[in-house]
Parts: structure tokens; C-alpha cells; sequence
């Protein structure tokens, strides 16, 4: 055998603070963020890469964090979707969801609304094409998508005039 | 009987109608919803269940020894712990939460290990030495039709027929002889499964007084609460569930499953909290899903196309376990004649134990499948007839205030008003046939219950109960049974009361689906919620107003019935200087009457039909819906595109549209998702593999919904005729809609290439198959060939109203001779 260590101890930068914490090395990122952060926003569909549930943005690019160990994410910048609202004033992606149907059980929702992030903070002005194209890998259940899409363009617009 | 509160006034609303953040949206949206599986105890314990890699086999013994000794174990369950069996239906209390003998589907739990975290818990269970002894298994309906032995339960009609069921309502055969047309028609609809995007979970505890909670992913605290007690042999009272936001249900987690008892029973063995999530894999074992079901449809017409009667046969493929199977029996056929005015009609069903995961109910229990069917012949009718579809069904409408041949009263129907509005929106008349090659429009229509008008289990109280609190800084409390599963009940519990008192909703906190505290609602299921939950909130809200108006009315100086309640104040009607805040109404109230709270309750009418197995169907309302679908047929891949859907739905009255129009689209979406691609489909492994019946695709990934790439845009209208029996008029909006999507895709690659699919789904090679056999010449169609011989029984004969009968069954041949 060789030799694992039982736990490893990291400093992950999670929404902008240094976090230490220590934890079993073949921990994904998704079970340390929920189990040893306490940060259950980010949630679970399958732990096999399917559903994108699991979604947050690693230097700034959308990520299953299902999929990814926590010990790889030393150094990097993490961000979820507890780090997204402003105090209490919720993120334009967060208000256009709550508003316009976007969410529905809520599930899926952070996957979404990280990876939409992820979108419009490259694209201010996706079309629906590209925004269901960069949603394909989140499944929801609920909404039919197409709240979802407006919720997303009602978000982009609100962007780009400057509400936040 | 309650008769459903009536709000005095209200014909212009505050609150009701107009497009609002639902009052949980904002928790939802930061990632703060806390999903069972987001609670964590001190001293928690994980669970992990094993499950039997046998279809079918004789638990011969269980060596848990080496997983008990192991590292981190603090309990190893198993079936001896577990000596009674539970069954959401009185009738079906087949199930063990651990196996004793005899394991029935590959997945069917046997033991759990309880650890100190998972990991440690799976590791274990590879430690537990099952023997078992394979038996010969039943993939099919047909195959447990024609195998009565081994049985797979020892209850049931006979051999492994689990319901069995035959109604007649007029003569039909006799009617069928005398038409101008007799249709006949096979149809299939494969299972499909929920595939909600949380995985079922549960955490169960010992609370500080020593009683039991259970926070857990259920659709319906109630029924858990009662089974709970029964199978861990303890009071009821002495049990608390705590239903947690579910992340979907859609009817997944209506049915109590395996690892709900055996968290409870761990928690209260161990004094510690135990903690339960099912992986991927084993939320399509626990299933519960859509029945396949294959249908025979026998229906008369006349040349002008209205319909004479039908005979319709259903055979359904129940799986394992009972689950709700005797309900999903009847729901294969009792909903059928409310569309269309159907004068005489038979109805045989008959369900089938397989060794399969148990399938039960999923959005929509059991109609889906024959609308399919009947709105399938009904385009082939039209087509043969020569008579638009969309016309022809809409000079046979069933007509408000009416009954039909099984004695279901219909009340409101906006279902003229729903075809007529997809027509209009699609360019049916203008552009159907003018597509070009490949392309088509098909157009389908349904309805659905507005709540199950009994309960599951036998009673004669509330099938819901609201409590509402005020007290004088203002707060509005509302605390009821119903369950949060994403469709919005809280929302609509706050909209309503909110409305009722003329305060906005965001006064208003929900206490919800805790049977430890909110007053018993059945749960969500049969699309019941908004109707009765809201008829109790508007009764506790309508006792409330009374008493906040007496003690206002002094001091307007006006009577209470002239007291009105709006924009978060309390005006006397005929001057509206006169004025208070709600809060002060409240203090007035408060010190006039004491503290100020209120309960309501309902249970729906009592149905018209005096049968045996009348219960089922009856509904104190139900919603009509109408569709169009677009498709684009490739005919050298079979590939189905769809570019736009159009629905209409009959909603009664839209609480909060943006929820009303969410329920809509996810529905088409669902209905979509099953009628291109979605099935929950078996194989039988090769000998040398075991033979085992094994799920062909329990994941994600292989288990094929729709994307966001493949979801075409959905134009949606809400047909707002409020409906008496409902609280301000609004009827179900979270299962109908769905229901008319897979007909009207069928009808519309029919009208796209010529070719009929009689099968659910409708995947490309069966559309490349039909393709080719038109090419040869032959009928252009995919579906079943052929119906088993079903040993249905003597059908129950009832003679429909407009044949002098009185809702009873005519016993005998005599009773038949004399209609």
C-alpha cells in the first residue's frame, strides 16, 4: 500500500476568503464545499458528471464539482452560489430567477444560475441560442427551461443597464 | 360536506393574478432552501442500503457478522428487524423495508449498514453474506399472464394478476353494432420514471422528548406518518415528519420507501441521528414510476363523428411491488369519458405483477397512456371521416354542469375555449398540410383531476385542514400539512390568505407539511393541493375577516359586512377616509375577541356515482387542456425535431401566472420528454450472466430527458373561466398539461410523413420502421401486434343517467336484460 494520508489539510479560496480545512484526499470538491464548509447551496443530482447540479465557477469557469478532488483546487478561485449576492441584495441573475419562474423546486437552480454567471460575465448579450447552448448541461426537471432563458435574459439586461 | 368558503366581495384582487416572486423564491434562488440532504446533526450516522442482485429469489440467510465487526459499523439491519409490512394503499401492505424471505427486483433493499460516515457504510455492506436462491422470474404482463407460478406475491386476484377489473356503463357492444364505424386500435406506452433532481433523502432523530422525527423527501408526510407507526410499533402521536422542500417529485416520492424506516428505525435503536441519501442509481430502483401499460381501444362513431361507445382494455405492468397499483388500475380508464360526450362505455383493466422495480404514480397516475390512445384514434377517425381533427372534437365537448356514462360530474369546462385557442395560435387552419415535406401539425386534448375525491386510506374527515394565527405586531401565520415539491403550495397558501385579508403575501410566514405541527393535509398528489388547501385557507381567512370586521366596524363607525380588506388596510365601504392599518384592525380585534386565530377545513363533494369503485375519478373540479405540436421528420434518420408547441389550458383562474405558466411549460416539457425518448426499460441478461432482469439505463446520462438544447419554445394561454368549486375560482394546473403533448407528437409525424407511431416513445427507429413499410407498401405503422387474452371479469354494469340509471350497479342478467 502505499502510502495515502487520512486526511490532507489545503487552504481553498472559496468566495473570496482563504478557507482551511482538512479533509479525506479523495474528497470531491462538491463533498468538501457541502460536508466540511457547510456550504450545502451547491447541490448533488448524481455525482457522475450528468446533470450539472453541481455546478460553481473555478477561476471563473463553470465546473462540476462533482467531478473534480478538492485537493486540486489549492490556489484557485472558487466561487459559489452562497458567494453570489451582495450582503442581502441578491446578484440580477438571482432576483430574474426568483421573479420569472426560473426556479421552480430550486434544485437545479444554483448549477444554473453559476453557470449562466459564467456566460454573461463573457457574453453580456447571449442569444437565446447561445444561452440554451451554455444551459445544456443542466438538467431541470421543473421549468421546461424556458423560464430559465428568461430569466437569463431578463438577468443580462439588467447587467447591462448597469444594476449592478 | 363543506361548502367551499366564499369570498364575499371580492371581484378585483390585490394579489390574485398578477405575476409575483413566489414567497419562496428568494431562499431558492441563494442556495438557501435547506434540502434534506443539506441537514446535518450532531452525531449524525450514515445509512447505505444492500440491495439484491436477483430479480427474483428466496432469502435463504443473512451473515451480517463480519460487517457488524467492521471499523466504523454501529448497526446492521435486515429484514428481522422488520416484521411488518407497509403500502401506501390499505389494500396492497406488501412491502418490507428490509426483505424477510424473498427479494422481487433487482434493487429490492435486504440490509443497511448504519456507520459513521458512507463511505465507511458501503465498504461494509460488501461484508454481508447474503444467500439466496434464484427463482424463475416475470419480465412481462403477457409472461405473468401465461406463468400464474412461481407467484410473486401470495395476495392478488390469482396467480400473479394483482388487480383485475371490469365496467360497464350501457349496454356497449350493442352500441358498437349499431354504429356507422367501429374503430379498433392497440396501443403501448412504455414506463418512464420521474427522474426529480434530488435524490430521495431522510434524516431521522430522537428528539429531546424522545419522540421520533423523520425530515425526509416526501410528497406526503401524512401517509409516511401513519406507516411509520404502524410498521415501527409505535404511536402515532409519539412520531413526527417533517416534509422538506422537495427537489421535485412528481410523484416519486408519494409512496413511503424502504429507506425511511430503516433510517427511523436505526435512529431509534441507536439514539442517534441517521442520515439517508439514495444515489442516482437507486432513485430508479425505488421508481414508483409510470406503469407500461398496452391498450385495445374499440370505439363506434357515426358519420358525422361523434362518438357512439367505447370499450377500452388495459394491461398494466405493475412491477414488484403494489405501490398505488389499484388506484393507477382504475385511472387507466376512468377519466377517459370526461373530454368527449361518450355515451355508452366499457372499461377493463387488469395489473400484473413483474419482477421489476414497482411502478406507481407519476404525473398524470395512469391517464396518460389511454389518452394517448384515444387521441390517437381519434386522428385516425378524423382522417378516415375526412373531418378536421380539431372540429370534430370540438363539436363532442362534454358541457359544463354535466354527468358522464360513468356518472363523474363535470362542472366548468373550458375546453371548447382551449381548442379554439390552439387553433388560433398554431395557424391550424391556415397552415396545416402547407408545411411541406416532412413537416406537420398534430393537435391532441385532455383533462385532469382537481384533487382524488376519496382519500387512500377510508375516512370521512378533512382531506385538508388550514390554521391561521394573527397577532398584533402583524404576523400572519398559516400552518398547514401541504407539501412543498417545487410546484408553488406555499405560494398559493399565501397568496390566498393574503388575498382574503387584503394584505400583501409577503406578511404572510408558512408553517407547511410538518405532521408535528400544521393541521393534516393528504399531501401532494392527484393535483389537490391548490383546491383543497385553498378552500381550508379561505374558510380559516373568511372566519378571521369576520372577526377582524366586528372589531373594526365600531370603530369605522359602518356595519361588518361593510368592512373591506385591502392594500394592507381596513376601509368602510361607503367612505374611504374611514380607515385603519391591518394592524390595527388586528389590536382591536385582539382586544375584543382574545387571540386571534382561525381554522378551516374541506373535503371534497360527495360523488354522484353509487358503485362500488365510484371513488375513483370523481373530482370537485377538472382542468381541460388542448395542444398543438410542430414537427420536422428527417426520412433518412427517423429523427423527430419539434420547433414550437402551443397549449391552452383551462386553469380556472391563474393564481400567480408566473407559476401558472411554469406548471404549464414543465408539464409539456415532462410530457415532451416521454413522448420522444424517456423509458424505463428492462433486459434479461444472458444465462451465463445470470438471466437477471436488469434496468437497461439507471443513470442520467443513458436514462434520455431533454436538454435545454432540445426544449422547443412553448406558447402558452391560461382559459380563466373560475370554476365554483374552487378557492377564487382556480383549478389544477401541475399535472393536465402534460397529459395531450404525446398524442398531439404522434399525430404530428403522422401529419409530417404519412406514418402512424402507436407506441410511447417515439424514437427514431420505430419512425425509420414505419418509414419503410410505407415504402413497401405495407400499413404504414409501428406498434403492438396483438392483445393477450386477458381473463377479465363479469364487468360491474351501471346504467348511465340518460338511460334511467341511478348511479347503482344492476345486479345480474336480469338487471342487463332490462336495460
Amino acid at each position: 500500500m502505499s502510502a495515502v494520508p487520512d486526511r490532507v489539510h489545503a487552504t481553498l479560496r472559496v468566495n473570496g476568503e482563504d478557507q482551511q480545512v482538512s479533509f479525506a484526499p479523495y474528497k470531491t470538491l462538491l463533498e468538501v464545499l457541502r460536508e466540511d464548509l457547510n456550504l450545502t447551496g451547491t447541490k448533488h443530482g448524481c455525482e457522475l458528471g450528468e446533470c450539472g447540479a453541481c455546478a460553481v465557477l473555478v477561476d471563473g469557469e463553470p465546473l462540476l464539482s462533482c467531478l473534480e478532488l478538492a485537493v486540486q483546487c489549492e490556489g484557485r478561485d472558487i466561487q459559489t452560489i452562497e458567494g453570489l449576492a451582495k450582503g442581502t441584495e441578491l446578484h440580477p441573475l438571482q432576483a430574474a430567477f426568483a421573479d420569472h419562474g426560473g426556479s421552480q423546486c430550486g434544485y437545479c437552480t444554483s448549477g444554473m444560475v453559476m453557470t449562466a454567471k459564467a456566460l454573461l460575465d463573457k457574453e453580456p448579450a447571449p442569444s437565446r441560442e447561445r444561452i440554451r447552448e451554455a444551459l445544456a448541461g443542466n438538467l431541470c426537471r421543473c421549468t421546461g427551461y424556458q423560464q430559465i432563458w428568461e430569466s437569463v435574459e431578463s438577468a443580462a439586461k439588467a447587467l447591462r443597464e448597469g444594476k449592478r | 360536506m363543506n361548502a367551499p368558503a366564499k369570498p364575499r366581495e371580492k371581484t378585483r384582487f390585490d394579489t390574485i393574478g398578477k405575476p409575483r416572486r413566489r414567497v419562496d423564491g428568494r431562499a431558492k434562488a441563494i442556495g438557501q432552501t435547506r434540502f434534506a440532504d443539506d441537514l446535518v446533526l450532531p452525531r449524525m450516522l450514515h445509512a447505505k442500503l444492500l440491495r439484491s442482485p436477483h430479480p427474483h429469489a428466496i432469502v435463504e440467510s443473512i451473515d451480517v457478522s463480519r460487517a457488524q465487526a467492521q471499523r466504523g459499523v454501529h448497526l446492521v439491519l435486515t429484514g428481522a428487524e422488520f416484521p411488518v409490512p407497509y403500502g401506501i394503499m390499505p389494500v396492497s401492505q406488501d412491502e418490507h423495508p428490509l426483505a424477510r424471505e424473498r427479494v422481487r427486483y433487482v434493487g429490492d433493499p435486504v440490509a443497511a449498514v448504519i456507520a459513521v460516515d458512507e463511505q465507511m457504510a458501503t465498504e461494509a455492506l460488501q461484508l454481508i453474506d447474503v444467500k439466496y436462491r434464484k427463482l424463475p422470474t416475470v419480465a412481462s404482463p403477457e409472461e405473468g399472464l401465461a406463468k400464474p407460478e412461481p407467484r410473486i406475491h401470495d395476495y392478488g386476484e390469482r396467480g400473479n394478476i394483482h388487480r383485475n377489473q371490469s365496467y360497464e356503463f350501457g349496454d356497449v357492444e350493442e352500441a358498437l353494432a349499431r354504429s356507422d364505424h367501429v374503430f379498433e386500435d392497440l396501443f403501448f406506452y412504455e414506463g418512464n420514471t420521474h427522474l426529480p433532481m434530488e435524490q430521495q433523502a431522510s434524516l431521522a432523530s430522537v428528539e429531546g422528548d424522545g419522540k421520533l422525527l423523520l425530515q425526509s423527501s416526501t410528497q406526503n408526510p401524512h401517509y409516511l406518518h401513519r406507516q411509520l407507526a404502524r410498521v415501527l410499533q409505535v404511536p402515532a402521536a409519539h412520531v413526527r415528519v417533517i416534509a422538506t422542500p422537495n427537489g421535485g417529485g412528481f410523484g416519486g416520492k408519494c409512496d413511503p420507501g424502504n429507506h425511511e424506516f430503516v433510517v427511523a428505525k436505526a435512529a431509534l435503536m441507536l439514539g442517534r441521528p441517521v442520515k439517508i441519501c439514495l444515489t442516482r442509481e437507486e432513485v430508479f430502483y425505488q421508481h414508483r414510476g409510470r406503469h407500461p401499460v398496452l391498450m385495445k381501444v374499440r370505439t363506434g362513431v357515426s358519420n358525422d363523428g361523434r362518438l357512439t361507445a367505447m370499450h377500452l382494455q388495459t394491461l398494466l405492468d405493475g412491477g414488484a411491488y403494489g405501490s398505488h397499483g389499484p388506484a393507477s388500475t382504475f385511472y387507466t380508464g376512468v377519466l377517459t369519458p370526461v373530454t368527449y360526450e361518450l355515451p355508452r362505455f366499457k372499461f377493463e383493466a387488469c395489473r400484473v405483477f413483474t419482477n421489476k422495480p414497482a411502478c406507481g404514480p407519476k404525473r398524470g397516475h395512469g391517464t396518460p397512456q389511454p389518452r394517448f390512445g384515444q387521441e390517437v384514434q381519434l386522428d385516425k377517425i378524423a382522417e378516415r371521416l375526412k373531418l378536421d381533427p380539431a372540429e370534430m372534437r370540438l363539436r363532442m365537448v362534454t358541457q359544463p354542469d354535466s354527468l358522464t356514462a360513468s356518472w363523474l360530474h363535470v362542472g366548468s369546462t373550458g375546453l371548447a375555449e382551449c381548442i379554439r385557442k390552439v387553433v388560433e395560435m398554431s395557424g391550424w387552419k391556415e397552415r396545416r398540410g402547407k408545411l411541406g415535406a416532412g413537416r406537420g401539425l398534430g393537435l391532441a386534448c385532455s383533462t385532469y383531476m382537481c384533487g382524488a375525491g376519496v382519500s387512500i386510506y377510508w375516512n370521512k374527515m378533512p382531506h385538508s385542514a388550514v390554521q391561521i394565527l394573527l397577532d398584533r405586531s402583524g404576523q400572519v401565520t398559516v400552518y398547514c400539512g401541504a407539501t412543498e415539491i417545487g410546484q408553488g403550495s406555499d405560494d398559493v397558501l399565501a397568496g390566498l390568505v393574503a388575498e382574503s385579508l387584503g394584505i400583501d403575501p409577503g406578511w404572510v410566514r408558512c408553517v407547511t407539511g410538518d405532521t408535528g405541527i400544521t393541521p393534516i393535509d393528504l399531501g401532494s398528489y392527484s393535483s389537490r393541493v391548490t383546491i383543497m388547501m385553498g378552500n381550508a385557507a379561505l374558510q380559516a381567512a373568511g372566519r378571521l375577516r369576520d372577526t377582524l370586521a366586528a372589531a373594526a366596524a365600531e370603530a369605522l363607525d359602518t356595519l361588518p359586512d361593510r368592512v373591506i380588506f385591502s392594500q394592507d388596510r381596513v376601509f368602510a365601504a361607503q367612505d374611504a377616509g374611514k380607515t385603519m392599518s391591518f394592524i390595527e384592525a388586528i389590536a382591536l380585534a385582539e382586544a375584543k375577541f382574545g387571540t386571534l386565530a382561525a381554522v378551516g377545513s374541506y373535503a371534497p363533494p360527495k360523488p354522484p356515482g353509487r358503485y362500488k369503485g365510484a371513488g375513483v375519478g370523481p373530482s370537485p373540479a377538472y382542468s381541460f387542456s388542448a395542444c398543438v405540436v410542430e414537427t420536422e421528420v428527417d426520412e433518412h434518420t427517423g429523427w423527430v425535431t419539434v420547433p414550437k408547441i402551443w397549449i391552452a389550458h383551462d386553469i380556472g383562474r391563474a393564481l400567480n401566472p408566473v407559476l401558472a405558466r411554469g406548471q404549464v411549460i414543465g408539464g409539456v416539457y415532462m410530457g415532451l420528454g416521454e413522448a420522444l425518448m424517456e423509458e424505463q426499460a428492462f433486459r434479461r441478461l444472458p444465462p451465463k450472466l445470470s438471466s437477471a432482469l436488469v434496468h437497461r439505463n439507471p443513470s442520467m446520462l443513458d436514462y434520455k430527458s431533454l436538454t435545454s438544447l432540445d426544449m422547443p419554445e412553448v406558447e402558452v394561454a391560461l382559459i380563466e373561466y373560475p370554476d365554483p368549486n374552487c378557492p377564487y375560482g382556480a383549478k389544477e394546473v401541475g399535472q393536465g398539461p402534460l397529459l395531450p403533448v404525446m398524442p398531439a407528437l404522434a399525430n404530428a409525424i403522422h401529419d409530417a410523413v404519412g406514418v402512424r407511431i402507436d407506441e410511447i416513445p417515439i424514437t427514431p427507429d420505430k419512425v425509420l420502421r414505419a418509414l419503410e413499410k410505407k415504402e413497401k407498401g405495407e400499413a404504414p405503422r409501428v406498434g403492438p401486434e396483438s392483445f393477450p387474452s386477458v381473463p377479465y371479469p363479469a364487468p360491474t354494469f351501471v346504467l348511465p343517467p340518460w338511460e334511467g340509471g341511478d348511479g347503482n350497479e344492476l345486479k345480474g342478467q336480469e338487471g342487463r336484460k332490462a336495460a
